[in-house]
Parts: structure tokens; C-alpha cells; sequence
């Protein structure tokens, strides 16, 4: 009996201790990353045998784990400045590109049909557009079944990089909610109901009739919601499509931001998407354990030289490759 | 050293300890471990109780030195611009679980009455075991619920109909007319009752189950009928534990995370309506614990957590009080 016990722990034992010599990377933060780097670390492991375990806690979780040093690299969809990260001693660089599209429950209206601009999307979450049937609405969708019903706006209840780069993207184009909102992980709503999550503001702009909200590009899809088109600022509407993504990645200044720190809305591109957004990857430029923070890098490597099927099946869009050329330069010099 | 009889032949009695209290009869060292154990259980219990309280408090003592007293009836909650006030979700709290309270108590009751006085026999089995069976529903899968099922069914039909026949009432009109969206404290509170109603009920039906028959049985024989013997008997026998029961289910009201979480809006808005969104203290924790990213908002949270304890211990301490003077009326009465 006991030879048993003792000959059952030994094989365990072996076999947890199979992967040995394979590093274990620990990464925490963003939830937004999370379907598409669980998914890049499942494939990596089986070719590799490094393992990623990241943890989605949050974007502020994530630079809080990885200020106190608990993790390998942090997940953040509001990029820090280069002060701070200077402070701490971090680096960051971008690692996939999502985007934000506002979403509709309106009868009668299909996917990809509703026009919006800019300043109208700041104005209607502000409070000043309050029902859909208003002249402002109206004259940038003549024809379409606008009915009189008074706009129920949805919004995030829980603190997110989603709502940092909408409130961002809304104050680049209104003054006023720059004003009187400016953009934060969490602001402070002028009107509107909140949802917990990309998918409380799905289920949310689903069950209230005559409401708008906004999503991550994949919840859009996987929900099969409503989208609206969105001007951008070269005054062509744009929808949410991968080419659309890409050239705003591509256009926006990357090479003049130091520490790639740069929110991508309104990109310049005549045939950009004009809420296209990124999530940075926060990590230590003299990291302690130089072998794990070695095998991150060689992961992130590995995700964008062959992770682009993988965020193409899951709604992502991987980084344009002079973006890439850009980031590893980055690594060569910053990160020892 | 021999002991002398006294002058009627008996012995005095054999030396006693000086302490006669019953509790002081001799121990063994199991006994006396077996004390101490325990006493050393019930100290844990008021140990964490504190701790916890104290470190809610020194969490929150940056927002209460920022903010003073105004912390508490100021409803402006901006991350950005780093003010933070707690009276919107103060209020929803409140709101909600007055709500819920006004729904259940009267229906716990009557299933109580039911299952204890009206019911056949062969009834009280399942409808019992349904309540307790209600308990055991996790509270998320309420959520859910109010979310796809009666979030739709209040916003077209319930939120209607009471605008147009109760929100033209002269003084509590205001309270019950809104945009019909479904979400909002009606509902919120509505769901709620629901969640306390099998806490209620059951404690209430143990309590009147356990009241002595021969007090029934005469009343009944002295021609009560049988509302009149749940008033005057049953009820005024088992009221603590029915207060009781009471505060029991508004305890789990004040905390309810994430079914309120669902249906209440989550919306930093003070309304007087009840149709309107509101937030409450754990549906706030809730949603902005994890990206809270500035020590003053993280200390905010803290704070309000803090408050719901004292929300929490108010509404406990009003419970004691109130028993204590219906005890002491009844005290005066006989």
C-alpha cells in the first residue's frame, strides 16, 4: 500500500518535472489580450515547451504586478509615458491592434449601415443628441428609419483601456468632452447605463431597444451586433475592417514616439479605421531574472513573425511589419 | 489533623473553594483546554471582525483625509479628475435593499403562513423544499436571469403601465415614472427580493412550526379564529427570531454583488426615480477594484467598503434596539 502511494508520487513527480529546463513566463494585465496571447502561448508551448502564463486581471493590474515585480511583463491597453516609465525602469512596446466600433440596437437598421462622426458620438455621449430622430443624426443618414425614441447610451462600468482610447478618441474630437470628461480607464459618464465588461455592454446594447454602445472589434463580430460606420479624419467613412486597422497602424507617428507611447485613434490614412487601438507590453529594461525575460522576448518574437493566423481567427489584427522592425530595433537597444 | 465532631455528632461540611459559581466546580486540564479553546474560537470571530474593519478603515483613510464628511453626500465620481464622492452608492444600496425588503417580508410571510397553517400535509414537503431550493441558486445565475428574462418584461409591459397609472400619483408619482429601460433600482430591488425571500421564509417557518400547539389549541378554544391566532399568538411568540429573519435576508441584500450588478445600471447618477440606474457599494467594488490606478481611487473604494460595514452595523444595532423595546413593551404589558 504504501509502495504504491510512494511509486504514484515518484511518476508525478517526474512528470511535473518533464518541462524542466523549459522556463515558465509569467505575464499579467490586460483583458483585452487575453483570448489572442493565451491562444499564441498554447502554440508556442507545444513547439518550444516555454510556458506563458498570463494572467488577465486588468490593465491596471498589470502595470501594478509588474511595478512590484511579481510577473515577467505586464499587459496594458493605456500606454504609460516615458517619464514613468523611465521611473520605474520599464519599457513598452506594442503587441497587437484591436479597435472600438459603436454598436446600435435600432429595428431596421443592419450592420454597418448607421453613419457617425466623431464630434455626433462625443455629442451623444455627452447628452446633447438625446433622441435618434435629431437633425444631427439625420443629416448624416438621410433615408435611413431613424425612429423617435430617445437614445439609451451604454457604457462600461468597470475601469477598462476600451473606455481610455473611446474617451480619448472623443476628446480628439471634442473639445467639449475633453473639457468635461478627458479619458481615463474610468471617467466619469455624463449619461448612460454601465456594463460590466465588453460582454455586459453587448448583452446590454442587446436587450434595451433604441440603445448605442461601444465594443472591441471582436465582441462586434462573435455578437453579430449592430456596427455603425465612423468618419475618420479625412472625412471617408470607415467601418471596422482589418485593412482598415492596418493602415491606421500603419500612418500613426510611430516613429516619433519615444517608448512607442502613442494612443493610434484618429490616425491621418485617408483609408483609416478612426478608433483603431493598441495594447502595450510593459517590460523591465534590467530585468532580474535575465533568462525569463529573455524567453518572453523570444516569444513576442515568435507571435508576430507567426502568430497572425492565430489573431486573425480571434478578431485581432497583428502588427504591420514596419511596426515590427521598429519594435525589435527597440529591443536591441532598450532591452538588455 | 483529625476533625472534631460538634456537639451533635456531625462533621462540618468538607472544605470548598471560596467560589461556589458553577462554573467553578472542580476542572481537569481537558476541561480547562477545552475552555480555552473555544473562549479562544469566539475571540477569533471578533478578532477578524475588527481586523477587517480597521483595515477597511486605514485602506480609506487617504479618500476620508482628501475628501472629509463631504465624501459622503457628494455623488461626483471622476477618475480622471480624481474627486470621489459616496452618496450614489450609499443611496442605490439603500434604495434597493428597501425595496427588496417591502417585496419579501410581506410574501415570506404569507408562504410561511401557508406552509404552517393552510397548507395540506402532503403539500408543505415540496413547496418547502422549492423555497430552500431557491436559496441554493447562485446569485449570478439572478442576475442573468433578470438580465435576459425580466429586464425585457419590465421595459415592455411593467414600466409602462406604472407611468401611465402610478407615476401620475400626486406624492410618490416622481418615484415610479422614467424612461422605461428595464435597468434600474426597480428591477434591481425587485431581483433582490427574490434572492432573500427563501432566507426569510425559512427561518419564519421554523420559528412558527415551533410554536407550542397547547398555546394554539387554546386560543382556538377560546374562539380565536385562525388570523387571529396567528396575530396574537404565534406572532408575538416568535417575534425576535421573525426581526430576526428580517435582518438576515436585508443583510444579504446590502451586500449582493453581482445579480445587482447586472440589472441596476452601474450608472454614477443620482435620480429620484426608481426606473433610473443607479449603483450600489458592492456592485462599485466590483467593477472598479481591479483597474482602479491611482492610490486615491483605490482608497476610495476602500472607503466605501468601509462605509458598508458601517451601513451593515447601523442596521443591525436599529434591529437590537427595536427587539429590545418590543421586549420591553411586552415587559410592561405583563
Amino acid at each position: 500500500m504504501v509502495k504504491t502511494f510512494l511509486a504514484a508520487a515518484a511518476a508525478l513527480a517526474v512528470a511535473w518535472s518533464g518541462a524542466a529546463g523549459a522556463e515558465q513566463i509569467t505575464g499579467a494585465g490586460s483583458t483585452f489580450v487575453y483570448p489572442v496571447l493565451s491562444k499564441w502561448s498554447a502554440d508556442y508551448g507545444v513547439k518550444f515547451g516555454d510556458k506563458v502564463n498570463y494572467q488577465s486581471i486588468g490593465s491596471g493590474g498589470g502595470i501594478s504586478q509588474i511595478k512590484a515585480g511579481t510577473v515577467d511583463f505586464g499587459a496594458t491597453d493605456k500606454p504609460l509615458s516615458p517619464a514613468e516609465l523611465a521611473a520605474s525602469g520599464l519599457a513598452q512596446f506594442p503587441v497587437v491592434i484591436g479597435a472600438i466600433s459603436p454598436v446600435v440596437n435600432i429595428v431596421g437598421v443592419r450592420p454597418g449601415q448607421l453613419k457617425f462622426s466623431g464630434p455626433l458620438l462625443a455629442d451623444i455621449y455627452l447628452g446633447k443628441v438625446k433622441n435618434w430622430n435629431d437633425p444631427a443624426i439625420r443629416a448624416l443618414n438621410p433615408g435611413m428609419p431613424l425612429p423617435n425614441a430617445a437614445i439609451t447610451v451604454i457604457h462600461r462600468s468597470d475601469g477598462s483601456g476600451t473606455t481610455y482610447n473611446w474617451a480619448y478618441y472623443l476628446g480628439q474630437v471634442s473639445p467639449v468632452w475633453k473639457a468635461r470628461v478627458g479619458a481615463g480607464t474610468s471617467v466619469q459618464w455624463p449619461v448612460g447605463v454601465g456594463g460590466k465588461g465588453n460582454e455586459g455592454v453587448a448583452a446590454f446594447v442587446g436587450q434595451i431597444p433604441n440603445s448605442i454602445g461601444y465594443l472591441e472589434y471582436a465582441y462586434v463580430i462573435q455578437n453579430h451586433m449592430k456596427y455603425g460606420l465612423v468618419r475618420n479624419s479625412a472625412g471617408r467613412f470607415i467601418g471596422p475592417t482589418v485593412a482598415g486597422f492596418q493602415a491606421a497602424a500603419a500612418t500613426a507617428d510611430w516613429a516619433h514616439a519615444k517608448d512607442f507611447f502613442l494612443v493610434m485613434t484618429n490616425a491621418p490614412s485617408a483609408a483609416a479605421y478612426p478608433i483603431t487601438a493598441t495594447t502595450f507590453v510593459l517590460m523591465y529594461k534590467q530585468p532580474r531574472n535575465a533568462a525569463r525575460s529573455a524567453a518572453a522576448l523570444k516569444f513576442f518574437k515568435w507571435s508576430f513573425e507567426h502568430g497572425q493566423a492565430d489573431a486573425a481567427a480571434l478578431n485581432y489584427v497583428s502588427l504591420p511589419p514596419v511596426l515590427v522592425k521598429q519594435i525589435a530595433r527597440y529591443w536591441a537597444t532598450q532591452i538588455k | 489533623m483529625s476533625i472534631a465532631s460538634d456537639e451533635f455528632g456531625g462533621f462540618p461540611p468538607p472544605e470548598r473553594s471560596r467560589k461556589t459559581a458553577a462554573s467553578e466546580k472542580s476542572y481537569g486540564v481537558g476541561d480547562r483546554i477545552f475552555k480555552g479553546l473555544t473562549g479562544a474560537m469566539a475571540a477569533l470571530v471578533l478578532i477578524v471582525l475588527g481586523g477587517a474593519a480597521v483595515a477597511m478603515l486605514w485602506g480609506g483613510l487617504l479618500a476620508f483625509k482628501t475628501f472629509g464628511f463631504r465624501f459622503l453626500w457628494s455623488s461626483r465620481w471622476d477618475a480622471v479628475g480624481h474627486q470621489f464622492g459616496a452618496f450614489v452608492p450609499i443611496y442605490g444600496t439603500l434604495v434597493t435593499s428597501a425595496i427588496a425588503i417591502v417585496m419579501a417580508v410581506p410574501v415570506s410571510f404569507g408562504i410561511a403562513i401557508f406552509l404552517t397553517e393552510l397548507a395540506p400535509k402532503w403539500l408543505r414537503g415540496p413547496v418547502g423544499t422549492a423555497i430552500e431550493l431557491l436559496a441554493a441558486v447562485p446569485s449570478i445565475i439572478y442576475g442573468m436571469w433578470g438580465l435576459f428574462v425580466f429586464v425585457p418584461f419590465v421595459a415592455t409591459y411593467l414600466e409602462p403601465w406604472m407611468n401611465d397609472h402610478v407615476g401620475t400619483l400626486p406624492i410618490i408619482g416622481p418615484l415610479f415614472s422614467g424612461p422605461p429601460i428595464g435597468i434600474g433600482m426597480l428591477t434591481a430591488g425587485t431581483i433582490l427580493a427574490i434572492m432573500i425571500l427563501p432566507f426569510i421564509t425559512a427561518v419564519m417557518r421554523d420559528v412558527f412550526g415551533a410554536v407550542p400547539a397547547e398555546l394554539k389549541e387554546s386560543a382556538v378554544a377560546l374562539g380565536s379564529t385562525t388570523w387571529e391566532v396567528i396575530s396574537h399568538v404565534s406572532l408575538p411568540y416568535t417575534r425576535s427570531a421573525v426581526v430576526g429573519a428580517i435582518f438576515l435576508g436585508l443583510g444579504r441584500a446590502l451586500g449582493e454583488t453581482m445579480a445587482v450588478t447586472f440589472v441596476l445600471g452601474n450608472a454614477h447618477d443620482f435620480s429620484m426615480s426608481l426606473f433610473m440606474p443607479g449603483n450600489s457599494i458592492a456592485a462599485a467594488i466590483a467593477n472598479e477594484f481591479t483597474e482602479a490606478d491611482s492610490p486615491l481611487y483605490v482608497s476610495s473604494l476602500i472607503a466605501l467598503g468601509f462605509l458598508l460595514f458601517v451601513v451593515t452595523f447601523i442596521v443591525l444595532a436599529l434591529a437590537k434596539l427595536m427587539l429590545l423595546s418590543l421586549g420591553r413593551m411586552e415587559g410592561a404589558k405583563a
